[in-house]
Order: structure tokens, then C-alpha cells, then sequence
């Protein structure tokens, strides 16, 4: 018994030893610091997940070959890729596993539903995250000191289309629809708010699911309560229906929806019916980014297309080496006192962050489909 | 009213689906009392083979008019679910004829589980769309929306639900599963082959899911291989509620249920002042088929049967 525990303390003291020996070499000569990358590399969403991991890789090339010294030796970045699968499961196993290898800070993950689990572990071995592309509001709202993002959030983008819905489009009686998932009812609420605000009605709230494709007998509701404007809190695949039933049942009301509709997928389920559809996403187009058409050029030139978010990934990695370079150390507790005070001019715009660590300068994209395609109609800030 | 109206509507075309889906479950369960929960994916096999071959035609002769080539994607559909359904039955099934009635039930959800996996490696894990390929026109009656598709889908719904009747109560097949359902071995007695009436009670029931499956997906404009899933729950409920086992039963079930589902989804917020939202609309469907069976345990047409041991 006695022995058991004094072989277990032993252990752990051995593991604990070679851990913090891990990405941190005490010699004089060049140093290596690891930096974890965490997409889907694996199922639907590989290409994005792929691009993701593709944008972080350009920073730390770039950083690399410019040469970084942080307290007064000189260091390499090493980027490790993991695959989390968009599962939130397997995410909090990647996430492990990268802390376990000694990483000092993670670029992801690029879904808010494996973001927001992975964070308690990252929170919990004090190493900074900076997701690129999760928007889900209750990722920051944890509380946690390590948790940053690059990206707007949806509570700002629902602001957004509140106001645009109110303004611009000029709809005077909104009814709302949402999936009563995190995502959806987050956004239709945030919506909500903010178009009541800028004088809109609100004058149907319903309800479905992530799996529904009926919604006749709630738009027929709708309908009867003569909307001018429909707002959808969702994904593609329930939207893309949507589109074609609202037209169907003869209703005249524009439908607006948020960066879940925003894509290609939604235009070919939607068809014909996706005509006139407005859906905002978080971001800029890439050629409208400050550093955009430059950044395309040199992200071509080795991966081939952008698909989505490689130019926040890029950015999440050049907000992690500025802080570094700040604090002059690659410390993990050293780097998230210097998060605080990023005020970096990103490729995709200038990034600050609040006090949630939040960016507070995110831009928000109206789209509309045109002829089969999505098309820009105006940023907001 | 014009509201309640295209509610109605609204209910009715879900519900002829319901009903196409159910009548597999009740035809499977009068004659062997098992509970074929695979019957919901065979249903997404339909209307994935269809979109495939509606998918191929388009892209080798785009100037096919779409009514055919949605045929011709039915016609491929119809064989294709039945070599499915008679294969399951032959495999999966007709081994465990003697175990016990458990056994067969759960390898219903594993061959569920088995054809929803084999979809997903087969057609991805993506929503499909279904083409825009059919006429789109729509009439104005008394104030309500009804398009032509889904007069097609009610029109072609009810002459199934006909042909089917006349295909059990006057035809030889018909008179024998019927003889199999009441006792399969004095139907063997009497010189029925059992196993083939099985089998065919397998295939039709197939056949008729291709056919709704295929009205799904043209219907919503999408197929994915998980759809089979919740439509199978829900047209299972539907036979259920009109009586398993029974044919009458299963087809006035599925109707019944979509109107319930439409009207609980259009009048529920309405009615509770937004106590209860539209998100209760399975609750209700359910609430409803509680309801049912509290009162009449065997279902709206079922008849009272002796319990057996």
C-alpha cells in the first residue's frame, strides 16, 4: 500500500519533470517552440479544416524564415496539426494530447462546438487558445483567461443583421425562426434585440429543430400574420427547404439568415428559391481585407485556393508572436499577460481585444444571391 | 380560414407520405409481428437510388423533361428497394423466425444502423439536393397555396393506398397473406408457401417506400442518409395509432397524424399564448397518440386480439 502510493507520487513527479522539460530547452543554442493547430482534417469539413491549418502553417513559414529571438535566443516555431474530426469528443482528446506533447499555445478549433470543450483543457494547462473561426458567444463567456478570438462573435453578428434587417431592408413586421440549437438560438435572440431596437415588429417567433425539413405548418403560421421579412436562426441544410416552402405557401416576406446559410450548399438545396435570400458572414470578403489580394497571392503560391478562414488562422498565429515578442519569452503565462494588450494590423483588419477577449473590431458581411451565386452587398462594422 | 385551410393541406400531403411509410411497417407486423425498423432506411435507399439515377440522366440528356426523368428515377428506385427488402428478409430476418421475438427486433435497428452507415459511405455524409426539375405551378383555392406537386403526391399517394387494397382483397396473393397473417401454420397446411408470401409482403412494402421515399425528397427538395430515420419513427406512430397490423388503419394513421402535426405546429403558440411553441409539435403528435392508445390500446381500427402466449 505504502509502497503503491510512493511508486504512483513517483510517477507523477517523473512525468511532471519530463513535461515541463518538453518545449522549453534550457541549452543556450536555438530553441524550438511548439504551437498546436486543431481542425477537421478528416470527414465533410476538410477542406475548411485543411485551409485552416494551411493559414496558421504560411505565419509560422513566414515568421520562421524572417527569423524571431525571444530573451535573447534565437527560436523556431514548429506547428503541430491535429485532426479533432468537428467532434466535440474527439476534440477534447487532441487537446490533450497537444498539451501533453508541451505546446505553448493553440491556433482553434475551427468549430464552436469542439472549440468551447477543448478550451476547459487548454484553461485548465494555463496555455493560450485563439480560435480563428468559432463564433459561438459562449466560448469567451466562460470566464476563461486563455480563450481568444480573432473572429466576431454571434451576438455581434446578430446585432448586425438586427439592424441592417430594421434599416437597410426596411422591414417594418419580422417574424423569426430559429433551431433552438446554441448557434441558432443564440443568433435569433441577439437578432431579436437588436432589430426591436432599430423599430422593427416582432411578430411570430417559431421554433424547429437541426433536423426538421417540414416547416410548412410554421411559415403557413406565419404567413397568416403577414410578415415583411422572415429571419432564420440556422444551417443550410434546414434554410435550403425553408427558401423553397416560403415560396411556395405564396409568402412575399424576404428571408434573411446568418453565416449558417451563407454558402454554397444552401444556394443549391434553396435553387431557384434562393433568389433575393440575404445572409451575413462574419468577416470580410478576402479582397476587401486590408492585406487581402497581397495575403491571396502568397497563400496560392503554396496551397492553392482560400476555401474560408485561412486569413484569420494566419492572423491568430501573428497575434500569438506578437504577444511572444512582447513578453520577449514563449512562457505560456507570460504570453496571456501580453494578449491583453494585442493591437495588431491583421491581414483581415486591425484586431484589439476586450476584456472576454473578444475582438473588438470585427466586420460583419451582408451577402445577397444573385443569379445562383452569393454577392456581396455591404460591410458593417 | 384560409390559414386553417393551407394548414390542412399542408397536413394532408405530409400525412400521404406518412401513410405510404406506414402501411410497410403494418403489413410487415400483421403477418410476422415483427417490428421491420430498417423500413424507415429503405425509404432513404429510394430516394437516394432515385436522385442518383435522376442526378446521371440529367447529366446526359439535360433537355429531358423532368417529369420523366423523376419516373425514371422511381422506376430504378421501385426494383432496387425490393432486391433490398427481400434481401434483408432472406439474411437477417428469416433466420431468427423461430428465436424469440426480441431477437428480430434488435437486428431490425442493427440492419437500420447497417444501411444508414452503407448510405453514408455510398452518398456522403452531405445533404443531396433534388433537383428543380419539376413544373412548379401552384392554384389559389379559397385563399390557400396548393401546388401541383402536391396534388401529385396526394393523387399518386391514395392510388397506391387502392391498388394495395385491391391487391389484398382480391388477388390470390392477397387472400394468402391474409390467410398467413391469421395463422402461418395453418396457412402452410392449407398449401400456402409461407416464405414466399413473406417475402412478397417484404417487397410490396418496399416498393411502396421507394415511391414515398422518392416523394420526400421531391417534395422538400433534399435526401440525406439520415432521413430515413425520423420519418420511419414517425410512420411507425402512425400505424400504431391507426391499429398495426392493420391496412385501413395504417393509411387513416399517417393522414390523421400529419394533419395532427400541422395544426399542433400552426396553432400550439397561438392557442397557449406562446406558453407552449411550435417547437411541441412532435410533443403533440405524441401527446395525441398517448391519448389514443390510452383509450384504445390496439389503435383506432385495430381489433381486439386474444392475447397469445
Amino acid at each position: 500500500m505504502n509502497f503503491g502510493k510512493f511508486a504512483i507520487s513517483a510517477l507523477s513527479l517523473a512525468l511532471a519533470v519530463s513535461l515541463s522539460g518538453c518545449g522549453k530547452k534550457e541549452s543556450t543554442g536555438e530553441a524550438v517552440v511548439k504551437i498546436g493547430s486543431v481542425a477537421p482534417l478528416t470527414g465533410p469539413q476538410t477542406h475548411i479544416g485543411k485551409d485552416n491549418e494551411n493559414g496558421a502553417r504560411l505565419a509560422v513559414d513566414e515568421i520562421n524564415a524572417r527569423g524571431l529571438e525571444l530573451g535573447g535566443r534565437k527560436v523556431t516555431l514548429e506547428l503541430f496539426g491535429e485532426d479533432d474530426q468537428a467532434e466535440p469528443k474527439t476534440a477534447t482528446i487532441v487537446a490533450q494530447k497537444l498539451v501533453d506533447a508541451g505546446v505553448v499555445a493553440v491556433i482553434g478549433h475551427l468549430n464552436s462546438g469542439t472549440t468551447i470543450p477543448a478550451s476547459k483543457i487548454y484553461h485548465d494547462a494555463g496555455i493560450p487558445q485563439i480560435s480563428p473561426s468559432a463564433t459561438a458567444v459562449a466560448y469567451t463567456a466562460q470566464g476563461y483567461h486563455t480563450a481568444w478570438r480573432v473572429m466576431a462573435n454571434d451576438a455581434q453578428q446578430g446585432r448586425a443583421l438586427g439592424q441592417f434587417a430594421a434599416g437597410k431592408m426596411g422591414a417594418k413586421r419580422i417574424a423569426i425562426i430559429d433551431d433552438r440549437t446554441a448557434y441558432g438560438q443564440g443568433l435569433a435572440n441577439e437578432f431579436e434585440k437588436a432589430a426591436t431596437a432599430a423599430g422593427g415588429e416582432i411578430v411570430a417567433h417559431e421554433f424547429t429543430n437541426d433536423r426538421a425539413t417540414d416547416f410548412t405548418a410554421i411559415l403557413t403560421s406565419i404567413k397568416g400574420k403577414t410578415p415583411d421579412l422572415v429571419f432564420f436562426g440556422g444551417m443550410d441544410p434546414q434554410g435550403g427547404p425553408m427558401a423553397r416552402q416560403l415560396k411556395r405557401l405564396g409568402l412575399t416576406a424576404r428571408l434573411l439568415g446568418g453565416d449558417g446559410l451563407q454558402n454554397a450548399n444552401f444556394v443549391k438545396l434553396a435553387g431557384v428559391d434562393a433568389e433575393g435570400v440575404v445572409a451575413s458572414s462574419p468577416g470580410l470578403p478576402i479582397d476587401s481585407m486590408p492585406g487581402g489580394p497581397d495575403f491571396r497571392k502568397r497563400y496560392e503560391a503554396k496551397y492553392g485556393a482560400i476555401q474560408l478562414y485561412a486569413p484569420y488562422a494566419y492572423d491568430a498565429v501573428n497575434v500569438l508572436v506578437a504577444a511572444m515578442t512582447r513578453a520577449d519569452s514563449a512562457d505560456p503565462a507570460k504570453v496571456l499577460a501580453a494578449l491583453p494588450k494585442t493591437d495588431l494590423q491583421g491581414v483581415s483588419g486591425p484586431i484589439k481585444f476586450d476584456a472576454k477577449g473578444d475582438t473588438t473590431g470585427g466586420a460583419i458581411t451582408l451577402y445577397e444571391v444573385k443569379d445562383g451565386a452569393w454577392r456581396v452587398l455591404e460591410t458593417v462594422k | 380560414m384560409d390559414i386553417f385551410l393551407q394548414q390542412l393541406v399542408n397536413g394532408l400531403v405530409l400525412g400521404s407520405i406518412y401513410a405510404l411509410v406506414a402501411l410497410g411497417y403494418t403489413m410487415v407486423y400483421g403477418i410476422l409481428e415483427l417490428i421491420n425498423f430498417a423500413h424507415g432506411e429503405v425509404t432513404m435507399i429510394g430516394a437516394m437510388v432515385a436522385l442518383t439515377v435522376i442526378g446521371a440522366l440529367l447529366g446526359a440528356a439535360p433537355d429531358l423533361p423532368g417529369v420523366l426523368v423523376v419516373l425514371a428515377g422511381i422506376l430504378v428506385a421501385i426494383p432496387a428497394c425490393m432486391a433490398l427488402a427481400f434481401t434483408i428478409e432472406k439474411i437477417a430476418y428469416r433466420p431468427l423466425r423461430k428465436a424469440p421475438r426480441l431477437a428480430p427486433l434488435i437486428t431490425a435497428i442493427g440492419v437500420s444502423i447497417i444501411l444508414q452507415n452503407l448510405a453514408m459511405l455510398i452518398w456522403g455524409r452531405q445533404y443531396v439536393s433534388f433537383p428543380a426539375i419539376l413544373p412548379t405551378r401552384k392554384y389559389e383555392f379559397l385563399g390557400a397555396n396548393i401546388s401541383l406537386l402536391q396534388i401529385a403526391i396526394v393523387v399518386l399517394a391514395l392510388a397506391v393506398m387502392a391498388g394495395l387494397w385491391l391487391l389484398v382483397e382480391k388477388t390470390r396473393l392477397g387472400r394468402a397473406m391474409r390467410a398467413t397473417a391469421q395463422s402461418r401454420e395453418v396457412a402452410e397446411l392449407m398449401g400456402v408457401n409461407v416464405d414466399w408470401v413473406i417475402s412478397a409482403t417484404f417487397i410490396i412494402g418496399a416498393a411502396i417506400a421507394a415511391i414515398a421515399g422518392v416523394m420526400v425528397s421531391a417534395y422538400y427538395g433534399l435526401a440525406h442518409y439520415y432521413m430515413g430515420f425520423m420519418l420511419g419513427l414517425k410512420a411507425f406512430s402512425a400505424a400504431v395509432l391507426g391499429g398495426i397490423g392493420n391496412i385501413a388503419g395504417a393509411m387513416l394513421g399517417g393522414l390523421l397524424l400529419g394533419v395532427i402535426e400541422a395544426l399542433g405546429a400552426g396553432y400550439i403558440g397561438d392557442l397557449t399564448g406562446g406558453f407552449l411553441g411550435s417547437h411541441y409539435q412532435d410533443v403533440f403528435a405524441f401527446f395525441v397518440l398517448i391519448g389514443v392508445l390510452v383509450f384504445r390500446p390496439s389503435g383506432l381500427l385495430g381489433e381486439r386480439v386474444a392475447t397469445r402466449a
